[in-house]
């Protein structure tokens, strides 16, 4: 696997671990994400995922002051904790922690241990902690990581059978999760997907505010999951990392069915193919409707974007499910460059183009922009799929930018972006032809009206 | 009170008309309380990051970078190497064995790649804790390739945003008086606490121009290191702001005598009586100075208050509400509001001191709520009270307001218009009635209802 040349980061293509656990604790009906650590953290990620998704979103924080570094956030962690009861009556709390709690060391298991019995006698809300640091990890860690913490705390009985599969995706957007959602309901299967941010971070105008958006996988359809026929995960990266769907494999023996995000044909019709076994049906006349449509599309595109050649960059599956897409309609990933690093990347991306690709797709790992741009000079590339950050690199190349995944920050409703299913894949398809054409068509002094 | 406002915070509310005036300010954040403060780090990055030909290297784990990646509408007018964002990305084991190794490879491969005037290294939380020895790497390396490279003094955790300004400050303040200063006009100026957001301090360095004052250093929007360096030569600082390069203006008193007079650009009259103290300050040794400075607000007005007129038509009466960083953008705020017929109602900061709220309160009206270092839940209440038409603040407060169905004025350092000066006093007024005036409101549930004493939406 390739990794970056250089000591420094260069405008840097992964974020800190706590702001993915934070996102993925957003998730979780009555949830208040807590970061133990200083303030600045929390109001940074904050800001940072209010500008994609254009709503309120509280991150807690102990607030650790110098003091406490020193002698230790276990006080402030109990205090703030006691806030977050008052103020926001939450059910959950998910705490991560950040780089400074970690590096001093808080004992956070006990110091809840602690706080539990200290306050037994409080309606205390179910608290979930998830260890993130930043210097091992990147959001998509903190956002799995998040998700296997609670399923580890919450979900410890073994309830009866219930008939329900467990869906836990990699990172993916509010309409992706309304999507899946109408996808297991056609199939008639009742399904637990977590997290659900399909509404806690895509929500109505309201006239009260709610300290905590409506929305989100209930905490008692949590801890029903132990009930649950199969978990799949969505994330070819997952199948070998500590995952809520290994706990609940290991501690309840639920089999887990490890696949892609389903983004592109293929990706898709392998979820599919697992709905069909769960649910004894064949796929729903409107998602063969769905499919159909696509593959015509693709017939009626194909030519326009036949051999472009793209550099692809983000969370390593979204880089894996959009390589695989990207290779289907013919165009030509040359580089799948990820910030991430230590996992099945490269062989991940081996195995969805194997077969479709003319020659290999290059896969790197740990590299910011810097490396991106570095290797795509030779590369020479045609477009950029990925988020917003990469827009000066597709500016200073002149080529477009489609925008997928998180952020999106200079454009509008990023939480709105679909990328699963068979319709994700016609309107990731629509959105990348058309920005060929909105190049070639700019591009040439004639101006044709027709293309 | 509000019951929004938690039990230890209730001296950190305060409404005009009720009882004496005490506010407890300048506190911790609460642990718990969803604080719309930042760290050490964060006002230090403000302050230095328009520093264009400088390189910004942010010493600890990814986020405190990443999150500060060209975050903020700083112009330049030529060099851009603040806009990228660079770091050391500290991994598990550097935070183990320490980063000083790690420190100066990173800074000798980007001096190298980038040939910077001077790097300033920030230190985040964990370098505080891993106990690296920031400064004598940056000494080493300042001999080594002989540009200053400047420790900024910045881990999170030991404050908030005022002591990173004053980190900031102290770093700027090693490059002052190393410069030449030879050929300065007696008639000359530095302007602090102005980054140049969507290039204002273009327009302000315009107006200086016309009354025929010299800018040696722009602190520190479209920020030079070099003229940074000569900032003693010029015979004055005027520093706008009341927080963040305050402390470079006592510095630069105490050791080269340099006098500073306060100045905000926001609004009508502060805009006016800053030239006018500029033009006092340089009367004796030029007395035209005066009347060019008369031409020039006369001139600006005349232009003005025709299109400010078409706005005010449609605002009058209108109810706002101001949550910002500094307090000092509040006073102007409140008066460039008057200015559109407009009433404050509600009025906050995040960092504001004792005499600032103070201030607040004398220029406040009856029943106008002030609030320092507030959270999301304590402002949707008073929002909903005061019956607010529209919310100005940063990027952290857009969405509580539109949640609600409010109108927002984006006012911090992300904006991308112009709202200093004469002419941003226009884009202001536009800015306001853009939202304030739109249709959509009308479709929200708000709409109709008896919201509490406001003029906001109603059925007509
Ligand atoms: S200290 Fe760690 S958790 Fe905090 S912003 Fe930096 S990388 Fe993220
Ligand atoms: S509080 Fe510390 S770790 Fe967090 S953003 Fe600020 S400097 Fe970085």
């Amino acid at each position: 696997m390739e990794s970056s040349n250089y000591v420094s980061t260069t405008n840097a293509c992964k974020l800190c671990t706590p702001l993915g656990a934070s996102l993925a604790f957003r998730g979780i009906e009555d949830c208040v994400p807590f970061l133990h650590g200083s303030q600045g953290c929390a109001t940074y990620m904050r800001r940072y995922i209010i500008s994609h998704f254009r709503e309120p979103m509280d991150i807690a924080s102990s607030a650790l002051g110098e003091k406490q570094a020193v002698f230790g956030g276990g006080p402030n962690l109990k205090k703030g904790l006691l806030n977050v009861m008052k103020k926001y009556g939450a059910k959950v709390v998910g705490v991560a922690t950040t780089c400074l709690t970690e590096t001093i060391g808080d004992d956070v298991p006990s110091i809840l241990d602690e706080f539990r019995k200290e306050f037994a006698d409080l309606p205390l809300p179910a608290i979930v902690h998830a260890a993130t640091p930043s210097y091992s990890g990147t959001h998509a860690d903190g956002w799995r990581e998040a998700m296997r913490a609670t399923v580890d705390a919450l979900v410890v009985d073994q309830v009866e059978a219930n008939g329900t599969v467990n869906i836990f995706p990699s990172l993916i957007s509010c309409e992706d999760t309304r999507h899946l959602k109408d996808i297991f309901t056609s199939y008639g299967v009742k399904a637990t997907i977590l997290p659900d941010l399909s509404e806690t971070l895509d929500g109505p105008v309201l006239e009260d505010y709610r300290p905590i958006p409506s929305g989100g996988t209930p905490l008692s359809a949590i801890r029903a999951m132990s009930g649950a026929r199969a978990s799949i995960e969505l994330g070819r990266t997952l199948a070998g990392l500590p995952t809520a769907g290994r706990v609940l494999a290991d501690r309840f023996a639920i089999p887990r069915h490890s696949l892609g995000l389903p983004i592109g044909l293929r990706e898709t019709d392998a979820l599919c193919k697992v709905l069909e076994e769960l649910s004894g049906r064949e796929m729903p006349r409107e998602m063969q409707l769905e499919r159909g449509r696509l593959v015509d599309a693709l017939v009626d595109g194909h030519k326009y974007i036949f051999g472009k050649r793209a550099v692809v960059y983000g969370e390593e599956d979204l880089v894996i499910g959009l390589v695989s897409f990207l290779s289907e309609i013919g165009v030509r990933p040359v580089l799948a460059a990820t910030g991430g690093k230590g996992k099945a990347f490269g062989r991940a991306i081996e195995a969805v183009t194997r077969d479709i690709l003319p020659e290999p797709c290059r896969a790197v790992e740990g590299v910011d922009f810097h490396d991106i741009a570095e290797q795509a000079q030779e590369l020479a590339p045609d477009l950029m799929v990925g988020h917003s950050k990469g827009y000066s690199y597709a500016k200073e190349w002149n080529v477009p930018l489609v925008r997928v995944g998180f952020p999106i920050h200079d454009r509008f409703g990023g939480q709105r972006t679909l990328h699963v299913g068979y319709r994700g894949a016609q309107t990731m398809l629509d959105r990348v032809i058309n920005a060929v054409l909105d190049k070639t068509q700019t591009d040439n002094p004639i101006g044709y009206g027709y293309l | 009170m509000n019951s929004a406002v938690l039990e230890e915070r209730q001296d950190q509310v305060h409404r005009i008309g009720e009882g004496e005036f005490a506010m407890a300010c300048n506190r911790d954040s609460l642990a718990g309380a969803v604080s719309q403060r930042a760290c050490v780090f964060c006002g230090s990055r403000v302050v230095l990051y328009p520093i264009a030909d400088a390189l910004h290297l942010v010493h600890g784990p990814i986020g405190c970078a990443v999150y500060t990646w060209d975050i903020r509408g700083a112009l330049s007018s030529g060099p851009e190497l603040h806009r990228m964002s660079f770091s050391t990305d500290l991994q598990e084991k550097d935070v183990i064995f320490g980063g000083e190794k790690k420190l100066a490879a990173a800074l000798s491969e980007l001096i190298d790649r980038h040939s910077p005037k001077a790097a300033f290294v920030y230190s985040t939380c964990i370098v505080g804790l891993i106990g690296d020895d920031v400064e004598s790497v940056c000494r080493k390396m300042s001999a080594e390739k002989g540009i200053p490279v400047i420790p900024v003094q910045s881990e999170g955790f030991k404050g908030n945003k005022r002591e990173g300004y004053a980190a900031a400050c102290k770093a700027m303040m090693r490059l002052v008086g190393t410069g030449d200063i030879s050929g300065i006009s007696p008639l000359s100026l530095n302007i602090l606490g102005d980054f140049n957001l969507a290039g204002e301090i273009w327009i302000i360095r315009g107006y200086l121009e016309r009354m025929g004052i010299q800018t040696v250093a722009n602190v520190t929007g479209d920020g030079r290191v070099n003229d940074i360096c000569r900032a003693h030569g010029a015979a004055l600082n005027v520093v706008q702001c009341s927080g963040s390069t305050m402390d470079l203006a006592l510095m630069m008193k105490e050791q080269f005598g340099t006098p500073f007079i306060r100045a905000s650009y926001l609004g009508i009259e502060d805009m006016a009586e800053s030239l006018y103290a500029i033009a006092e300050f340089f009367k004796d040794q030029d007395p035209g100075i005066v009347a060019r400075t008369q031409d020039v607000v006369r001139d600006e007005l005349s232009r003005l208050m025709p299109e400010l007129g078409q706005y005010r038509k449609d605002l009058e009466g209108k109810r706002a509400a101001i949550y910002v960083g500094g307090a000092f953008k509040a006073f102007s705020l409140i008066k460039a509001f008057r200015h559109l017929g407009m009433k404050v109602v509600l009025v906050g900061s995040q960092t504001g001191t004792q005499e600032d709220y103070e201030e607040l309160a004398s220029i406040a009206d009856p029943g106008t709520v002030i609030v320092d270092d507030s959270n999301p839940l304590e402002l949707s209440a008073f929002i909903k009270e005061q019956g607010v038409d529209i919310f100005v603040g940063g990027v952290k407060e857009r969405p509580i307001a539109y949640k609600l169905g409010v109108g927002f004025c984006d006012h911090n350092h992300e904006r991308k218009r112009a709202l200093e000066g004469f002419e941003g006093m226009l884009n202001f007024a536009q800015e306001v009635h853009s939202t304030v005036m739109s249709p959509v409101w009308r479709f929200t549930p708000r709409w109709g209802k008896n919201v509490a004493q406001g003029s906001g939406p109603r059925e007509e």
